[in-house]
């Protein structure tokens, strides 16, 4: 568990860093999102000590990360960095075994690690070799994450991992980055300004805005119950997507007709968002939909326009808007 | 009857019968290179990494290194002397602080140019400063760092020709001994090693600094080992010991009625050093020295409070200073032989040596001391109207050519409607010669002994049978560079010039050393 009070931090006249108190759960997903310059990198260094604060504490565990060695505490936090960071006179293999050298491991312990994670992260053997130059920039930011796994630390801090890659390799990843067990157990907190990344990745969102933080909440909270027009314009331009992202096909399960199973067609989990059962219609449009409730194994069956209205009177009936 | 050297000797056959004294001098020259190479690494890197840690202070310390860089070499080696003496600890302090400038200044770009992310990466895996340094900023760095040891060798081969003036050996003995023996092949057998050892260190660094990662690692291990076994080459030749040390000029070192003459005739055994005559009375003063070669007539005898050594088996004949005249010059100017000759006679040696000590220890100009002497004779006259004809006169680099530069041109000034240019500072006998030779200068004076043994390269034969007789050798002299050259010797000035072994009084004294004879009998004394 990760908890921070009134952390805070002045560059000159900037303030970077205005009053910020949090709490991540244990195996938790905390995305810190904001526009450029808004403190995030700051709030995240702040939390391996690449970054001093001028005051309020942070503790992980229990423990005063600031009455620690730094190096000693750095060694049990992953990090990964939006350009990746690798050591360009290393290979990929020793890229890896940096943090396990410095714990020092022994090499058969250090390979068996490599080559598992390897396997993980759809990294071919043959990299093992190669310099980063020689990848692709999706094929860094693996190693990069791999890095940052390696030692298996209890807490990962990402800073844009993501940014430098195009739209296709970052969905990719993405899909990747959900599925990873490596990471279910994991505290994280994700550093982005991107809100599909955050809506998608993270289980709780902090909006942040010049220094502090305006709203902290999962993500329907954030869309149904923003704290104020801040919040709300931050969200709008991609308010509908965001929406039918983060609606299930669960949520408006008491207006879908109830029909019986159909033969012969598509079928979804009702926890999938109204954006999948949409994109389904995409490739099948004259069609019915089957959504399966695993709770209570009962089955409706929809069209485009049944799946539509449902949405629609859900819409109209969600409190607060 | 003039015959030219029988047989014009090759550079080959130079460097095949030198080839002892060109191995010396060529590890002497790598290991002079490197030393100061290593040392220079030694205090460079660590002094940027430093300046790269604290960037207050990065400005000042590449300024003053930048500064250290423009200094020019010989002065530099000058500066030396008072506080190192002569030999290898000036010479390789001042190469070191040539070479600090490129390492100081590459360590400090390649660190600082590290990039930012990497580094950040390498603290926030948990190493600490020391595992950064050693493991991300050095290892990126090399290139640069690489680079600027490229750079300060070459550098380094160069200057390291000049550490000869110094008496700290190398190449360069052999190139300003050419110089001043009008010896081309041994100008060559000096510079070409020297062109040669640049090429190649510039081109091994270059392939280490290609080196990719893969390889680099053990490359710059086993870098400091090279270097230091580059290095010791300077230590092997100069095991030596001796009671006594002389230092020769290169010309002294080459000709007949030197040190050829001394190991022929007296069979004498010392430990000898080549140094420039610029450096020589001074370091004799200083005690780096003990035996000095110089010229009778010189003005730094007094100055120094030297003795001359009785040459009792007449090794070193006198021979006359004249003028040389180009031929078609005294056609051309038709007063010129006149005038010029007005000098003749009226300078024997003990005028000479006075005129010498005013100019180098009374620090008198020459050209004060010239028109003193000139009215003192009646002989000055105010310059009159030039009629735009210009004759140029020419001269070597030392004081006693200064001030008879100066005589000429005033004489030529008052006596005819020529005007005058002198080109002075023309470095050793083969630079002024050539440069009479190539018609840029008309007039120089010169001595018969140097014509006869630097320029003719009179056969063993011909020498014998002058007998050291100045006239003798006058006669023959004039009569050769008519026929060869077309170049007139005029009448003798008067004064002997004739080379001398000198020691300080003081020292000469202790020891009873009156006689060439006297040193050697104490230096085969056990
Ligand atoms: N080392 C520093 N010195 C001075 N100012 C700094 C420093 N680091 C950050 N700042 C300033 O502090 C503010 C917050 O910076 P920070 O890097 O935390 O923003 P960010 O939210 O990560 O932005 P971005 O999305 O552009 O990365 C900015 O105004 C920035 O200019
Ligand atoms: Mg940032």
């Amino acid at each position: 568990m990760i908890k921070v009070s009134n952390l805070v931090k002045t560059f000159g006249q900037t303030h970077a860093v205005n009053n910020i108190s949090f709490v991540v759960a244990k195996g938790e997903t905390l995305a810190l999102l904001g526009t450029s310059g808004c403190g995030k990198t700051t709030t995240l260094k702040m939390l391996n000590r690449l970054i001093e604060p001028d005051s309020g504490t942070i503790e992980i565990d229990g423990q005063n990360i600031l009455s620690q060695a730094p190096e000693l505490l750095r060694r049990s936090i992953g990090y990964v960095l939006q350009n990746n960071g690798l050591f360009p006179h290393y290979t990929v293999a020793e890229n890896i075994a940096i943090v396990p050298n410095l714990l020092k491991w022994n090499k058969a312990k250090i390979e068996t690690r490599t080559n598992e994670l390897l396997e993980k992260l759809h990294l071919p053997k043959e990299y093992l070799n190669a310099y980063p130059a020689e990848l692709s920039g999706g094929q860094q930011q693996r190693v990069g994450l791999a890095r940052a796994l390696v030692a298996d630390a209890p807490v990962l801090l990402m800073d844009e991992p993501f940014g430098a890659l195009d739209n296709v390799t970052r969905s990719k990843i993405h899909a990747e980055f959900k599925l990873l067990d490596e990471l279910k157990r994991k505290t994280i907190i994700l550093v982005t300004h991107d809100v599909q990344e955050a809506f998608l990745l993270a289980d709780r969102i902090a909006l942040m805005d010049k220094g502090q933080i305006v709203q902290i909440g999962t993500a329907a909270e954030l869309l149904f119950n923003p704290a104020n027009d801040f919040v709300k314009d931050f969200l709008k331009e991609q308010h509908l997507q965001l929406e039918l992202k983060t609606i299930k096909l669960g949520d408006i399960w008491q207006y879908l007709p109830a029909d019986g199973r159909r033969i012969n067609t598509s079928q979804l989990a009702a926890n999938a968002g109204v954006w999948e059962a949409l994109d389904t219609f995409k490739f099948y449009p004259r069609e019915n939909i089957n959504i399966i409730n695993q709770q209570t194994r009962e089955v409706r069956s929809v069209t485009f326009d049944q799946l539509m209205s449902a949405y629609s009177r859900f819409k109209n009936h969600v409190p607060h808007e | 009857m003039f015959r030219m050297n029988e047989h014009q000797q090759t550079l080959m056959e130079f460097m095949r019968q030198q080839s002892d004294k060109l191995l010396v001098q060529t590890l002497q020259h790598i290991g002079l290179t490197f030393i100061s190479l290593f040392i220079a690494v030694l205090i460079g890197l660590p002094l940027g990494i430093y300046i790269s840690r604290v960037r207050k202070l990065s400005g000042p310390v590449l300024g003053i290194a930048g500064i250290l860089q423009t200094i020019p070499s010989i002065a530099l080696l000058g500066f030396m002397i008072p506080l190192l003496g002569i030999g290898a600890k000036p010479a390789i302090v001042a190469l070191l602080l040539y070479a600090l400038l490129p390492i100081v200044r590459n360590t400090h770009t390649g660190i600082t140019g590290v990039d930012s992310n990497v580094k950040e990466a390498a603290i926030a895996m948990g190493m600490n400063k020391w595992q950064v340094l050693f493991k991300v900023e050095l290892p990126l760095a090399m290139p640069v760092i690489l680079a600027g040891i490229r750079t300060a060798t070459v550098i380094n081969v160069g200057v390291a020709t000049l550490a000869s003036y110094i008496a700290a050996g190398g190449l360069g003995e052999f190139i300003f001994g050419g110089i001043s023996l009008n010896n081309t092949n041994m100008i060559l057998a000096g510079a070409i090693p020297a062109a040669m050892l640049a090429i190649l260190f510039d081109f091994l660094l270059s392939l280490l600094q290609k080196l990719n990662f893969r390889k680099v690692k053990g490359a710059v291990k086993i870098a400091p080992v090279l270097l230091l076994i580059l290095s010791c080459f300077y230590f092997i030749p100069s095991a030596y010991g001796s009671k006594l040390t002389a230092g020769f000029t290169p010309e002294f070192m080459g000709r007949q009625d030197g040190n050829l003459g001394l190991v022929s005739k007296y069979r004498l055994k010392i430990h000898t050093i080549v140094i420039s005559d610029a450096v020589m009375y001074k370091a004799a003063q200083e005690k780096e020295l003990d035996v000095i070669s110089g010229y009778s007539t010189d003005g730094r005898l007094k100055a120094y409070d030297l003795v001359v050594l009785n040459d009792d088996k007449k090794i070193f004949p006198p021979y006359y200073a004249a003028p040389l005249v180009r031929e078609d010059a005294l056609k051309k100017f038709p007063q010129l032989e006149t005038t010029l000759n007005k000098l003749s006679g009226l300078i024997n040696d003990s005028v000479m040596t006075e005129l010498n000590y005013r100019t180098d220890y009374l620090h008198q100009t020459p050209e004060r001391v010239a028109k003193d002497f000139l009215q003192a004779k009646g002989l000055y006259k105010a310059p009159q109207q030039s009629n735009g004809e210009v004759v140029r006169l020419g001269s070597k680099i030392f004081g006693e050519q200064y001030i008879l530069t100066n005589m000429y041109s005033m004489l030529i000034k008052g006596y005819t409607k020529y005007g005058v240019e002198t080109k002075t500072g023309l470095g050793g006998t083969k630079i002024v010669f050539d440069a009479m030779t190539n018609n840029q200068i008309d007039v120089y004076p010169e001595y018969t002994g140097t014509g006869l043994l630097a320029i003719l390269q009179a056969p063993r034969n011909v020498i014998n049978r002058l007998q050291s007789s100045k006239d003798s050798t006058y006669a023959y002299v004039k009569a050769a560079f008519a026929a060869q050259y077309k170049i007139k010797w005029l009448k003798p000035i008067g004064f002997n010039n004739a080379y001398a072994l000198m020691m300080r009084r003081q020292q000469a004294n202790e020891l009873h050393i009156k006689t060439i004879s006297d040193l050697n009998r104490f230096l085969n004394t056990k």
